[in-house]
């Protein structure tokens, strides 16, 4: 579990993250999401102590993150993995020497040991093969999956991603949200993902944190995001009117209003959800 | 201001490489990694370099000295003088700075870029120690040994020049080489090296490591790194002269 109390940010004059607290819980994924600008980022590198905070702390199962000397930081670091926005694979090492490098590091074991390692995780993401491969001859979705392969060769407790689906085609996200999801909940540790991705939040978005000008706006999980009444929340979500529709046609089908496919094929040949909104209790003729 | 500013970021990054290595096996093969491709990498350039530079020393000596008073062994003797004491070190240096600096700092602006060293960051490496270290070490071991590849073979170059363009026999230019030879002039020709050395890496990883930006700042920091490093070269060139001789 990781706890954020009242941390704050400054870069220069401008004030980036205002006294946000929050929790992200074991064996969850928990969500950070927001517009572009908000903090997301600056709040993630403070987890991981990339950025120190200016006020607050951040603390890892008991350990007080902004407390600790740069060793106890080091050995932390070691149960963390992280899976960066752009992969960050070393470009100059193969697939198998880039999950490798962690290993070499950070282990005794012998070379056996090792590759038998990395073929395990190779084959956890659906990667079993590549080994030879440069990052430069494999695909987004692929290096994505060999980051969140050197993530987790050791174990980690902790695994932060930084808007994993960014660059990706939607198939392939629902991948990497799958594959994440999975691993969350097979090692029972705390998954901690920044996204604007709105199929993520929706399909694993288990704590979900909004941010909205550095401050932390709403929090909760994925079923209740859908009804949440918060207007900026909303105005983030639902920023298209196809979602905006999708939103109102679940209303009323929980409400029973619109109860089979017939009804449904009316408001949308109609134009909409709009139709009906006004009065919740008027049917479609 | 900001001239401060840099100083006193170059100062923490030095400061910052000494920690107790992770795993002393790895940092030692980056170390070599460093140094073959550091001294391997410059081997060409530097062999090309040197051997021009002693064959124009040559012919221009001799052009020079018309007095027929003037014996032969004196071109030798002033080609071996001016290669060990500034064309080796400091011309050889000065090409090094854009060969090798601008590559360790584009290397290094590359991989901040890309989140590369946040991501050995975040693996709880000290990555001034892991990446900046092994390139200033193997610098030092390597650009001495390379100047002292460029005296041997600018030297050479000139007897090359002057027996095949016919301006002083071989034999007259080897006696020249052993006339008046001064020792010291080598181990001021190391100092330079290692001064130089020093100045060429430590000032790449600077503005490698502390790019902040895209492409186009990786070349910015690329271009500063190496007009920075010429610029100290030739100003600790002086400074040393001036103590030293």
């Amino acid at each position: 579990m990781i706890e954020i109390k009242n941390v704050s940010k400054s870069f220069e004059d401008k004030q980036i993250l205002k006294d946000i607290s929050a929790v992200m819980e074991t064996g969850k994924t928990n969500l950070i999401i927001g517009t572009s600008g908000s903090g997301k980022t600056v709040l993630q590198k403070c987890m991981v102590g990339l950025f120190e905070v200016d006020g607050g702390e951040i603390i890892f199962d008991g350990q007080n993150l902004t407390q600790m000397t740069e060793e106890e930081r080091k050995e932390l670091r070691q149960q963390i993995g992280m899976l960066f926005q752009g992969s960050a694979l070393f470009d100059s090492m193969t697939v198998e020497q880039n999950i490798k490098f962690p290993l070499d590091m950070f282990t005794k074991w012998n070379y056996q040991k090792k590759i038998e390692r990395v073929n395990d995780v190779l084959e956890r993401v659906e990667l079993g093969g590549t080994n030879k491969k440069y990052p430069s001859e494999i695909s987004g979705g692929m290096k994505k999956r060999v980051g969140i392969a050197r993530a987790i060769v050791l174990k980690p407790k902790y695994l932060f991603c930084d808007e994993p689906n960014s660059g990706l085609d939607p198939q392939t996200s629902m991948v990497i949200d799958k594959l994440i999801h999975e691993i969350t909940l097979e090692n029972n540790i705390t998954t901690v993902i920044n996204t604007h991705d709105m199929n993520s939040v929706m399909e694993i978005g288990e704590n979900i944190l909004y941010l909205y000008h550095g401050e932390k706006e709403w929090e909760g999980n994925n079923k209740e995001i859908i009804f949440n009444k918060n207007q900026k929340l909303n105005e983030f979500i639902f920023a298209s009117e196809f979602l905006r529709d999708a939103k109102d046609m679940r209303m009323l089908e929980e409400k029973g209003i619109i109860d089979n496919d017939r009804d449904m094929d009316e408001i949308m040949r109609e134009g909409g959800a709009n139709l009906v909104i006004g009065d919740e209790d008027k049917k479609p003729e | 201001m900001k001239i401060f500013s840099s100083i006193g970021a170059y100062l923490l990054m030095m400061k910052g490489m000494f920690t107790k290595p992770e795993n002393f096996k790895m940092y030692w093969k980056e170390l070599m990694h460093q140094s073959v491709e550091i001294g391997m990498g410059s081997l060409w350039i530097v062999t090309v370099i040197s051997i021009f530079m002693g064959a124009v020393s040559a012919v221009q000596t001799a052009y020079q000295l018309v007095s027929p008073v003037i014996q032969k062994e004196t071109i030798a003797q002033v080609v071996r003088d001016t290669v060990i004491l500034e064309f080796a070190p400091t011309l050889v240096c000065i090409v090094l700075a854009g060969v090798v600096g601008s590559k360790i700092a584009g290397e290094l602006g590359n991989m901040r870029v890309s989140e590369q060293i946040d991501a050995l960051e975040i693996m709880g490496i000290n990555t001034k120690s892991y990446l900046v270290a092994p390139k200033i070490l193997g610098a030092l071991i390597t650009i001495p040994l390379l100047v002292i590849l460029a005296m041997a073979l600018g030297i050479y170059g000139g007897r090359l020049a002057g027996s095949l363009g016919g301006i002083l026999p071989a034999e007259t230019y080897d006696r020249g080489l052993l006339m008046n030879f001064v020792p010291k002039n080598v181990w001021f020709a190391l100092v330079k090296a290692y001064t130089f050395a020093f100045i060429i890496s430590s000032v790449s990883c600077f503005y490698g490591y502390n790019v902040k930006g895209g492409a186009l700042e990786i070349g910015r920091a690329s271009t500063t790194a190496v007009i920075t490093s010429c610029v100290l070269i030739l100003f600790a060139d002086y400074i040393l002269a001036f103590f030293l001789l």
